[in-house]
């Protein structure tokens, strides 16, 4: 790719982001007209991969990206073949649309820019996800899908259930995409490659490799919270609490396709083995049935539409692992097809929920006249979903059905589970295109009547291009299904299926699904409540579990947080002496690394025995004093000493330095006290403070033993060198100590400062907390004593 | 702590301990002293002047907040470090210049300014640990 594409695809990725940073601007200067301006960043990004369609239609792949950090081999780099490419088109153009969409649709609502934004920013990690080439770029955007999703769920934060769909949502998709960090790890580890462009090279290596199955467990644990697959499916109808813009978007066309892009892309690298082969279509075909099953119970428009999606996520996870010949090529076109009718119907739901109140199917009906062209791309949609000629949906199932007619049990089993599944969703597809627009009127809680422009043109807009793929199918083959189909099987694909119905055993099966699908719509009522008899008769289902398993780890949490901090100064203070103790004499008792006894130095001079002295001296003094203002005093006269030796051998910063610590010690230890109006005596019983001596006499032990320790070990004078040679050299200061502190390891000092800079937050937030002042003035001296530490150096 | 006479030295006592802070941290390049040590000395002239004069002259004469003072030392150190990459050269690496004022030649660098960052962090925080912890006295 010339450099000049590559700018242009580097700035695209970037765009919606710059969407994001403008939107609350613009909304606040045009209201919601700024979905006219703002809806021109997804469509740029349209334009611009719109132009790679022939080059990638001849069946190249477009790479390029740039050095990010060097030195860890990490790269902003991207990957865009038939699979990306589709990908890339249906974010963007479907991202205009829900754009202009969502002006019309959050209209007055105070936080709409919010929205914009969060929805252009959803863009841009989902189109980051899809083209990534490098793995670690491919996680950060695959987390960011979750967090921008997370941001959308609980876009109406003030209600509790979005909320809780939101961190339901979050912690499951997150979860997920920390199990895909780990199998991306492992494979790391087996190739040594960290892009997916050279990964596709060693599939015969990643297969063979003994870590097979732990990849495949985790790749897949990615994939299926992600999309939705059985068990984990039940975030997504909760996610339904969201606006319908982001329903339409996140949770059908993109976000949930996420998990199967991941499964696409590597279908060549791990696909093709007997576990992979078992799981995607065991799982896929038993989240369609489960889905369909549960969309029949639904009277929520979307709420059907969201089970709908679990089902054919499910199917599309089917396809994918199927591994027979027209399975890729199935698995592609039902991905492009569903997009379509699904991203139009729930913008239709939402459309419908806007102009009358309501989104129950039961209190809808007759609003066919009063709102004539949602109806029309609604049934536009559904004849796309139902899978009739010449729909895009039709071409879909009829290559499912393709895929899945090999004879054997396995193919029949499944075929079956798609026939079923395929069915259910038809009479859900024209449950919701017809129930709410045909027959007798029925009172709504708004007067209903067409909606905006900018809210049909959306709909309307996808579910003709349902209709329109469906009849130039040749030319969408060659330049979007086929690379597409060829991306997922890894080799050369040509789809050749198009909407002249010919006699064989799929278009009977296409026809034995409408029978059954009619007999499912027409029995609808009958078959809710059968539904509904099961899934009560059921009883406990994920989604409560999930319920169950948030209120024990913040049971487990609570118990651990009170085990561990009871609240209790003394506690605390004896943990920590204890753990300082033992840390430094178990490991010179267990390696017997005993210092010898050191000489009494013969040439001790008078003033430096005279200092010793002093400290002694005021160590006496803290032990025998009677109140706990000498005690301070003391230790400060004892520190004073220490101070005094550091200025005697050689270390003036040091002692300069020890000097102010131990005044500014004293000052603030004699504040503390003051305010935690203590008793002057220290009256605590015997009982008590023999341990309390013990503990101390070990702390001073240890450390007295671990620096003689030190001092008796071989010096090695590498670095005082050096230092001492180059301090001045390429430094320009004489100061070596203070050298090291600004220049030679400034980022250390850095990191100090700022530590010392939290720390007195942290204390002066403690101390305004008036009600436990106790509490907060006794920790205030901890944290100060280690700046105090910090500063020594 | 009352004495006339402290009260009334209090005063000349600081501003000499700050003159002197800043003379330590400007010579600490080249002899002992530094920022660290610096900030600790004028922290405790603070000290003196509170305990001599009370809180309200001290949070007075220091004009800005003390967490402010402390943070705008970080971020001056921060821009020290980031003033190194603007010449292309890896962050906190410490760069010279030696203008000439008044014909005598002044070394200027990023280092002091990265000091002084650590001499203002060390002043703010720990004078504001010690102001708070004043506010209430006896």
């Amino acid at each position: 790719m010339q450099s000049g594409m590559m700018a242009m695809t580097f700035v695209a990725f970037c765009l919606p982001f710059a969407g994001a940073l403008a939107a609350p601007l613009l909304t606040r200067l045009l209201g919601s007209r700024a979905a006219l301006p703002l809806s021109l960043f997804p469509l740029a990004i349209f334009v611009h991969f719109a132009q790679l369609l022939p080059e990638i239609g001849r069946g190249e792949i477009v790479t390029g990206g740039y050095m990010w950090v060097p030195h860890y081999n990490v790269s902003f780099s991207w990957l865009i073949d038939g699979l990306s490419l589709t990908f890339l088109l249906l974010i963007s153009g479907i991202g205009a649309l829900i754009v202009l969409y969502s002006g019309a649709y959050l209209k007055g609502h105070p936080h709409q820019g919010r929205f914009f934004s969060f929805i252009l920013m959803f863009m841009g990690a989902m189109l980051g996800l899809v083209a990534s080439d490098s793995f670690l770029m491919l996680f950060v955007f695959w987390e960011l899908t979750s967090i921008t999703s997370f941001l959308l769920i609980g876009f109406d934060h003030a209600r509790e259930a979005s909320r809780r769909a939101a961190l339901q949502a979050l912690v499951v998709t997150g979860g997920g995409g920390l199990m895909l960090l780990a199998g991306l790890l492992v494979i790391w580890d087996v190739t040594g490659v960290t892009q997916l462009s050279l990964l596709l090279s060693f599939g015969p290596e990643v297969r063979a490799s003994p870590f097979y199955v732990a990849i495949l467990v985790l790749v897949l644990g990615g994939a299926f919270t992600k999309s939705a697959q059985f068990p984990f499916h039940f975030w997504l109808p909760n996610a339904m609490e969201a606006p319908t813009p982001v329903s339409a978007y996140l949770h059908s066309a993109t976000m949930v396709k996420a998990g199967v892009y991941l499964l696409m892309r590597l279908n060549p690298v791990l696909g093709g083995t007997t576990p992979w082969e078992t799981i995607l279509p065991a799982f896929g075909g038993l989240t369609l049935l489960v889905g369909a099953v549960l969309s029949i119970r639904q009277t929520d428009l979307k709420l059907m539409l969201a089970y709908t999606t679990v089902a054919s996520l499910g199917l599309l996870v089917m396809l994918t692992g199927f591994g027979s010949e027209h399975a890729a090529a199935a698995a592609a076109l039902y991905l492009v097809a569903h997009s379509l009718f699904k991203g139009a119907l729930f913008m239709v739901a939402g459309l419908v929920d806007h102009e009358t109140g309501t989104r129950d199917i039961t209190r809808l009906g007759g609003l066919g006249r009063a709102m004539p062209l949602t109806f029309a791309a609604a049934l536009l949609a559904a004849l796309s979903m139902g899978g009739l000629p010449p729909f895009f949906g039709f071409l879909a199932k009829e290559e499912v059905y393709v895929a899945l007619s090999g004879g054997s049990l396995r193919s029949m089993a499944f075929m079956l589970a798609a026939v079923i599944g395929n069915a259910l969703m038809f009479a859900v597809a024209f449950a919701i295109a017809l129930k709410p627009f045909l027959g007798p009127r029925v009172a709504t809680p708004k007067a209903p009547h067409e909606g905006p422009a900018l809210l049909w043109l959306g709909p309307m807009l996808l579910a003709v291009c349902g209709l329109a793929a469906g009849l130039i199918s040749a030319e969408v083959h060659a330049l979007v299904t086929s690379p597409l189909a060829s991306a997922i099987a890894g080799q050369p694909q040509v789809v050749t299926v198009s909407a002249m119905p010919h006699v064989s055993l799929a278009l009977l099966l296409s026809a034995v699904t409408i029978v059954l699908g009619v007999a499912f719509f027409l029995l609808l009522d009958r078959a809710r409540l059968a539904a509904d008899r099961l899934v009560e008769d059921i009883g406990w289902g994920p989604d409560r579990g999930f319920d169950q398993f948030m209120a024990g780890l913040v049971r487990f949490s609570h118990r651990l947080t009170r085990l561990l901090q009871p609240g209790r100064m003394e506690v605390y203070l004896t943990i920590t002496f204890a753990v300082v103790a033992a840390a430094l004499l178990l490991p010179l008792a267990w390696y017997g690394e005993w210092p010898r006894l050191p000489i009494w130095p013969a040439d001790a001079q008078f003033h430096e025995l005279a200092v010793m002295a002093l400290a002694i001296a005021g160590v006496f003094g803290v032990l025998t004093a009677t109140n706990r203002l000498n005690a301070i005093l003391a230790l400060g006269i004892q520190g004073f000493a220490v101070a005094l030796l550091f200025l005697l051998f050689g270390a003036p910063d040091l002692s300069f330095t020890q000097f102010m610590v131990e005044t500014l010690s004293v000052v603030i230890l004699t504040l503390v006290m003051t305010r935690l109006h203590l008793q002057p005596r220290d009256a605590r019983p015997l009982s008590q403070k023999l341990p309390d001596a013990a503990l101390a006499i070990a702390c001073g032990l240890g450390f007295s033993l671990y620096l003689l320790k030190v001092t008796q070990g071989r010096f090695d004078p590498v670095l005082t060198e050096f230092f001492n040679l180059y301090s001045k050299a390429i430094a320009h200061g004489a100061n070596v100590v203070n050298v090291i502190i600004v220049d030679f390891r400034g980022t250390d000092t850095l990191g100090e400062i700022a530590v010392v800079m939290t720390t007195g937050l942290a204390i002066l937030s403690l101390i305004r907390i008036r009600k436990s002042v106790a509490g907060s003035a006794a920790t205030a001296t901890g944290p100060k004593k280690a700046t105090a530490g910090d500063t020594q150096r | 702590m009352n004495t006339v006479i402290f009260r009334t030295l209090a005063p000349f006592l600081t501003a000499l301990m700050l003159l002197f802070s800043v003379f330590v941290l400007l010579r600490g390049h080249n002899e002992p002293g530094g920022g660290f040590i610096g900030g600790l000395i004028a922290a405790a002239a603070m000290a003196i002047y509170g305990v001599a004069r009370g809180i309200q002259p001290v949070r007075e004469a220091l004009w800005f907040h003390p967490m402010a003072i402390a943070a705008f030392g970080l971020l001056l150190a921060c821009v020290a470090g980031l003033v190194s990459m603007l010449a292309a050269v890896p962050f906190l690496t410490g760069l010279w210049i030696y203008p000439s004022l008044f014909g005598v030649e002044v070394p200027l660098s990023t280092v002091m300014l990265f000091d002084l960052g650590v001499y203002l962090v060390v002043v703010g925080a720990i004078t504001s640990i010690a102001l708070a912890l004043e506010r209430e006295d006896i």
